[in-house]
C-alpha cells in the first residue's frame, strides 16, 4: 500500500526524525496562507502515488504570494505523468508547501526487504537525490548495503559503519546512529516494506533532514493496523480499481478491451500473456482469488462489465477450493439487470464442472463455455474480431 | 520413491476445525494420504469427521507419530503455527495459508535458519506424491503417476499444467507448489536437489513468474548441478511494472524481476522454456528429446 510523502513524514516526525516545516493543502488559497506562515522560498510538491515527480513538473520553487497561488492553481489543474503511471497520468489533489532548506550534501538511505537473503536490508548511497536503480547500474560502488540479522536488529555499530561509509562527521555520527535505528524501529512497528529517504540532507547549519520520504506498507500486515485505511488517498485509483478494493479482488485496469476474470494470480497472468500472444489486448487482470463466495464472483464480473472500454469478456477458471458452479451463479447474479451485448467466452475446470455448465446454459444468457485454455482464447479472439 | 512425501507420510493438519481446515484434511484422506490428526488449541481431545484433535503440535506428534505438517490458520497465527511445528520437530511442514505480514515471515526465516525442519510455503497449493498423497489443496484429479517433478510459484497455474503433461501422457513424480510470496521456505533449488536424487524423476517442469530472481538463480544453479532434463514457463510477460499482481512477491520493481530477462537467463542455461502457457506438454517433451 502507497502513501504520500506528507504522510510518510508525519510517521518521520513521530519518531523524531528531523523533515523540514511543511504543510499540506487542498487549495491554492490555502497554499498562499501556507506560503505566508513560513515567510520564505517554498517548494510545491504534488502528492500522487508515483516517483519521478520532479522531471514530470510536479515540484516547484515559489518566492511570493501571488506565484504560490498561481502555481498551485496550475497543479491542481494538472494530471501529473511519469514513467510509471502510464499515460492516464494521476490527478494532482494535494500539495505538500514546504520550506527550501540550504543543503550542504545529500545522502541516500533506505529499508526493504532483500529477497534473496529473506531479511531486511538496509541501503546507503552517497549519491542523494538520484535514483537508486540508476545509481546501481552507473556507479555500483557508491552503494553499501547492510544485511539485518532480524534476531540482533540494528545495534549501534552497525549503524557507525554506515556513518563511516557516508563520510559523516562529528556530531552528525552520533544523528546519524539515531536516524538510522529510528528508521528500522518505524520499518518493523509500521510493517513497511519500503521505506526510503531520498535526499537525506546535511544541512548547512550541521543537521540531518529527511528532505524525501517514500513509504510503501506490507499489504498483508494491513490487519495490524487498521487506522491506515483512513490514509488511502483514493483520487490516485481508478473507479474500477476502488470498486474492486471493496470486495478484496487483486484488480488492476490495464489498457485493452478484453475484460478477464481469472482464479489465482499466475493463471491470471498466463492469460493475459497468451490473449497479447493471439494480438489481443487486455483490459484489466483480475484475480477472483481461492474461496470467493458468490457475491464476490458477482461483483467482480459487474467490475468488468461496467468498463466502458470492454467490448468482450473472457473467463479463465480451473477449479479447486473455487467451484464452477459457484463462478456460474456468480456471472448469472452479476448479468440479472444488465443483459450484456458483448461476446463473453468461460472457460472451466475442476469442481463441479458439469453443475457450471448446466447453469450457464439454463440461464439464457449468450456465453459459450469451453473446456480448454487454448480453445478459449481463440473463440474470444475470433468473436470479437467478427464483431468489428 | 518420489520427494518430500509418500504414501507412508503421517501428517496432521494445524488448524482442522477451521472450515478449510477441516474441508482439505477430508479431501486429503479421500485421496489416500494419511492423516493422523489435527491441532486446535482449546480442543484437544475431540474428535471431527474421525480426525483426533489436540491442543499442541508436539502432543499431536507424541501421540501420534505425524512428521508432516499442514497449516491452514488463518495469516495472523500462521507464523506462530509454523515456529511451532519446528518446535515440536516435525520434519515438513506445507503451509498453505497466505497473507502472512512480512515481517513475520523475516523471523520464521531467521528461525528455520537453525532447525532441521522444510517449509514449503507459505501461500502455496500444497505438495502431491500422484496416486501416493497429497498435501495441499489441488484437486488430485488432474494428476497422474509418472516421472516429471514439477516445482511452481503459482497454484491455478500449476493445475493448468498439470493438466496438460496429464492429458498429453507426461505423468508426474512429485509436484512442489513453492508459493507466491516474496518469502517462502523451500526455494526453486532446494525443490532441484531433492528431484536431482529421485530415482522416479526422469525430467522437470519449472513455473516461474515475474519478480525476484529466484527463476535466474535455480536456472544458474541447473547450469552447474543438474543432468536431468529441465523446461519452464514464466508467467507475467505482459504486466506493467510497479503494480503487484495478485500474488505478493509478483511485482516488476526498478526494472527487476522481469519475465524477458528471467526466459534470456533460462534458455542460456539450456533450459526449453515454453512459450504459452498451452505449450507445456510439447516444451516439456523437447527437453526430454533434448537428452
Amino acid at each position: 500500500m502507497n502513501i504520500h510523502e506528507y504522510q510518510a513524514k508525519e510517521i518521520l516526525k513521530a519518531y523524531g526524525v528531523n523533515v523540514p516545516r511543511g504543510c499540506v493543502v487542498k487549495s491554492a488559497r490555502q497554499a498562499e496562507k501556507a506560503y505566508q506562515k513560513f515567510a520564505c522560498d517554498c517548494v510545491l510538491k504534488a502528492q500522487v502515488y508515483t516517483g519521478g515527480r520532479g522531471k514530470a513538473g510536479g515540484i516547484k520553487t515559489v518566492r511570493d504570494a501571488t506565484q504560490t497561488c498561481d502555481t498551485a492553481k496550475e497543479l491542481f489543474k494538472k494530471k501529473l505523468v511519469t514513467g510509471q503511471t502510464g499515460v492516464r497520468g494521476l490527478p494532482i489533489k494535494r500539495l505538500l508547501v514546504e520550506e527550501i532548506i540550504d543543503v550542504e550534501k545529500e545522502y541516500y538511505l533506505s529499508f526493504t526487504l532483500d529477497r534473496r537473503s529473506s531479511r531486511y536490508c538496509l541501503i546507503a548511497s552517497t549519491a542523494g537525490g538520484m535514483d537508486i536503480e540508476e545509481v546501481a547500474r552507473t556507479a555500483p560502488e557508491k552503494i553499501i548495503t547492510l544485511i539485518i540479522d532480524s534476531f540482533l536488529g540494528i545495534k549501534p555499530y552497525h549503524a557507525r559503519r554506515v556513518c563511516a561509509a557516508l563520510s559523516l562527521q562529528g556530531k552528525l555520527i552520533d544523528e546519524g546512529i539515531k536516524l538510522i535505528q529510528s528508521l528500522y524501529k518505524i520499518l518493523l512497528e509500521k510493517d513497511c516494506s519500503l521505506l526510503e529517504i531520498n535526499p537525506l540532507a546535511v544541512t548547512k547549519d550541521g543537521r540531518l533532514l529527511a528532505m524525501d520520504c517514500k513509504i510503501n506498507f506490507d499489504d498483508n500486515a494491513l490487519f495490524r493496523h487498521p487506522e491506515y485505511k483512513k490514509m488511502i488517498d483514493l483520487s490516485q485509483f481508478d473507479p474500477l480499481e476502488i470498486e474492486a478494493r471493496k470486495f478484496d479482488l487483486a484488480y488492476i485496469k490495464l489498457d485493452g478491451n478484453i475484460g478477464c476474470m481469472v482464479n489465482g494470480a499466475g493463471l491470471a497472468m498466463a492469460t493475459l500473456d497468451i490473449l497479447k500472444e493471439h494480438g489481443a489486448e487486455p483490459a484489466n487482470f483480475l484475480d477472483v482469488g481461492g474461496g470467493a463466495s458468490r457475491e464476490k464472483v458477482a461483483a467482480a464480473f459487474r467490475i468488468i462489465l461496467s468498463d466502458k472500454k470492454v467490448r468482450g469478456i473472457f473467463v479463465n477458471i480451473f477449479g479447486g477450493i473455487m467451484r464452477c458452479d459457484v463462478i456460474a451463479h456468480g456471472i448469472i447474479d452479476a448479468t440479472k439487470n444488465i443483459t450484456p451485448h458483448i461476446p463473453i467466452v468461460v472457460r472451466m475446470d475442476g469442481s463441479n464442472l458439469d453443475e457450471g455448465i448446466k447453469l450457464l446454459a439454463q440461464s439464457g444468457l449468450n456465453v459459450e463455455t469451453v473446456d480448454n485454455l487454448k480453445a478459449g482464447v481463440q473463440q474470444i479472439v475470433r468473436l470479437m474480431n467478427k464483431k468489428k | 520413491m518420489a520427494i518430500l512425501i509418500d504414501r507412508k507420510s503421517k501428517i496432521i493438519v494445524q488448524g482442522i476445525t477451521g472450515k478449510s481446515g477441516l474441508l482439505h484434511a477430508e479431501q486429503c484422506r479421500a485421496y489416500g494420504s494419511n492423516i493422523v490428526g489435527g491441532v486446535t488449541p482449546g480442543r484437544g481431545g475431540s474428535l471431527i469427521e474421525g480426525f483426533p484433535v489436540f491442543d499442541s503440535v508436539s502432543e499431536a506428534v507424541k501421540k501420534t507419530g505425524a512428521t508432516v505438517s499442514m497449516i491452514l490458520v488463518p495469516a495472523p497465527w500462521a507464523a506462530d503455527a509454523i515456529l511451532e511445528a519446528a518446535e515440536a520437530d516435525i520434519e515438513l511442514t506445507v503451509c498453505i495459508t497466505e497473507g502472512i505480514p512480512v515481517r513475520d515471515m523475516v523471523m520464521v526465516k531467521r528461525y528455520l535458519q537453525d532447525s532441521k525442519m522444510r517449509l514449503v510455503g507459505p501461500n502455496c497449493p500444497g505438495v502431491i506424491t500422484p496416486g501416493e498423497c497429497e498435501v495441499g489443496i489441488m484437486p488430485g484429479s488432474i494428476h497422474k503417476k509418472g516421472n516429471i517433478g514439477v516445482v511452481s510459484r503459482s497454484g491455478t497455474l500449476t493445475y493448468e499444467a498439470v493438466k496438460q503433461l496429464t492429458d498429453a501422457g507426461l505423468g508426474q513424480s512429485t509436484c512442489v507448489g513453492i508459493g507466491g510470496d516474496p518469502i517462502i521456505g523451500m526455494d526453486f533449488i532446494d525443490v532441484l536437489k531433492l528431484f536431482a536424487q529421485d530415482i522416479d524423476t526422469k525430467g522437470i517442469f519449472i513455473i516461474g513468474e515475474i519478480g525476484g530472481e529466484a527463476e535466474e538463480l535455480a536456472a544458474l544453479w541447473i547450469t552447474e548441478n543438474l543432468k536431468k532434463p529441465v523446461a519452464a514457463f514464466i508467467a507475467g510477460r505482459t504486466a506493467p511494472p510497479g503494480k503487484r499482481m495478485g500474488h505478493a512477491g509478483a511485482i516488476i520493481s526498478g526494472g527487476k524481476g522481469l519475465a524477458g530477462d528471467k526466459i534470456r537467463v533460462l534458455e542460456e542455461c539450456g533450459i526449453v522454456v515454453a512459450r504459452s502457457p498451452v505449450k507445456i506438454p510439447e516444451a516439456m517433451q523437447a527437453a526430454l528429446n533434448k537428452n
